[in-house]
């Protein structure tokens, strides 16, 4: 998939963002997985709502850190989409219960 | 030493269905013997400050314990991944809702097969249509929801509609689990074991299938480990990622563990689940390298594949330090080779639970 700064990610439905206290580490959690993530990469996913494109999170980044992050945006956001961590396409509105 | 990150809780040995694969062992306890909601409890929290991070809640039937969402509820308070896995048998709205309430994060309903008589055949009881509405009732509360499948002789020319079953579904992921054979699979190992025509077949549609539906429901692939020429990694070796433990307590590095005769096998009741494992001679009987044998104890694999699977190896050949009999470097290979011509008809011994003990 191709990547452009007007895709929208967001975590996988299963995938959830947890901060792991016994390692001191950020963790995405998934079925019956577990990866362990730095700190910059819990910064991206933590944007990663469904409704932010790659350029906001981008530019919220650059903001926050006074650099450029675009590309490394995008570098990370590559790795977990091929690892279908995370997804592109708006949240779809959930369904009434 | 590594931190576990996985535990697989029990919580009972009664199911309302019969599978002739169930993993677990062939002799079981009653409701009496099994743990209770507070043992539970402390177990989740001692798994949880030990670093595990996944919980999968199993059995037997998960719904059968009238004190699921209690454990749902303080499982997801320590901050476990926790992931129901059910037959569907039981998951009725009001349930369903208190689990949700709780924080389940997952649930995985098993399916027999896409065709309702062998289904029921293979479950030994009528239960597609509770299935059915028990999917379309976590599909309707939009939970993450995954649909397990176990494949085997006569279920594998089905995989396709099978398929296409757990996506109509709306699954989110899909598990198409070759049979491994310990306990009850092991039993009916003529009757479950597959041709390898049917698993080359099975092998491309899955193959197909994963890029197919990559982005609307992942679908994982276990292999048959028979017809296969290396062993698995089995859980990442032992006592490395994963504890089981089973509805009376005891503590094991794997499932087909209990199998293992000549281990010292350990209870929760006694022991906190950090001494088990730091300390437990099970834990620590096959850890890193120094009991393995030739063949593995010079092979560059044993790094790869830890040398197999315990279980299968003692259940195989007698002796949990072996290889595992399925690799082709393994003296014993044959009986592997031997077992993939066995082929009986498909005639099940039924999992069943010994009779209620009297009340008094």
């Amino acid at each position: 998939m191709t990547l452009d700064t007007d895709s929208v990610p967001r975590l996988w439905r299963l995938a959830r963002l947890d901060f792991d206290r016994v390692r001191q580490r950020p963790v995405l959690l998934y079925p019956e997985g577990a990866v362990f993530i730095n700190e910059s990469g819990r910064a991206i996913l933590e944007l990663c709502d469904g409704e932010r494109s790659i350029a906001e999170i981008a530019r919220v980044l650059g903001e926050r850190f006074n650099v450029d992050v675009l590309q490394d945006v995008i570098e990370y956001l590559s790795r977990m989409i091929d690892r279908d961590l995370v997804v592109i396409g708006r949240a779809a509105a959930r369904s009434p219960v | 030493m590594s931190l576990p990150t996985t535990l697989l809780a029990e919580l009972t040995y009664r199911c309302p269905l019969r599978c002739p694969y169930c993993s677990n062992p062939l002799e079981m306890t009653q409701a009496a013997a099994e743990l209770s909601t507070a043992d539970w409890k402390r177990v989740f929290s001692q798994a949880r400050n030990l670093g595990v991070l996944q919980l999968g809640l199993s059995g037997g039937e998960p719904l059968v314990r009238k004190d699921l969402e209690e454990l749902v509820a303080h499982a997801r308070q320590e901050g476990l991944y926790t992931t129901l896995v059910t037959s569907g048998l039981g998951l009725v709205r009001g349930r369903l809702d208190r689990l949700r309430e709780a924080g389940i994060d997952h649930i995985q309903i098993s399916f027999q097969d896409v065709d309702t008589d062998m289904a029921e055949k293979i479950a030994g009881v009528r239960s597609v249509k509770q299935k059915l509405e028990a999917a379309a009732l976590v599909k309707s509360l939009d939970l993450p929801f995954s649909v397990n499948v176990v494949l085997h002789r006569a279920n594998l020319d089905r995989l396709e509609a099978i398929i296409a079953m757990a996506a109509e579904l709306g699954a989110d992921r899909l598990e198409l689990a070759n049979t491994q054979y310990y306990g009850w699979a092991l039993e009916n190992r003529a009757a479950l074991m597959p041709t390898r025509a049917q698993v080359d077949r099975a092998r491309a549609i899955a193959e197909q299938a994963i890029k197919r539906f990559r982005g609307q429901m992942q679908i994982i692939f276990v292999l048959p480990d028979y017809y296969e020429s290396y062993p698995k990694p089995c859980y990442g070796g032992w006592g490395v990622n994963y504890v089981l433990v089973t509805p009376e307590g005891r503590a094991l590095p794997c499932h087909g563990a209990t199998s293992i005769s000549t281990l010292e096998f350990v209870n929760v009741r006694d022991h906190s689940l950090e001494w088990i494992w730091r300390e437990s001679p099970i834990f620590n009987a096959f850890r890193g390298d120094a009991w393995m044998k030739e063949p593995c104890r010079s092979c560059p694999r044993k790094a790869t594949d830890f040398g197999g699977c315990r279980c299968q190896a003692f259940q195989l050949t007698g002796d949990a330090a072996n290889t595992d009999p399925v690799c082709i470097l393994a003296p014993q290979r044959g009986m592997i080779d031997a077992a993939l011509g066995e082929a009986g008809p498909l005639e099940y011994t039924y999992r069943s639970l010994p009779a209620e003990p009297q009340r008094a």
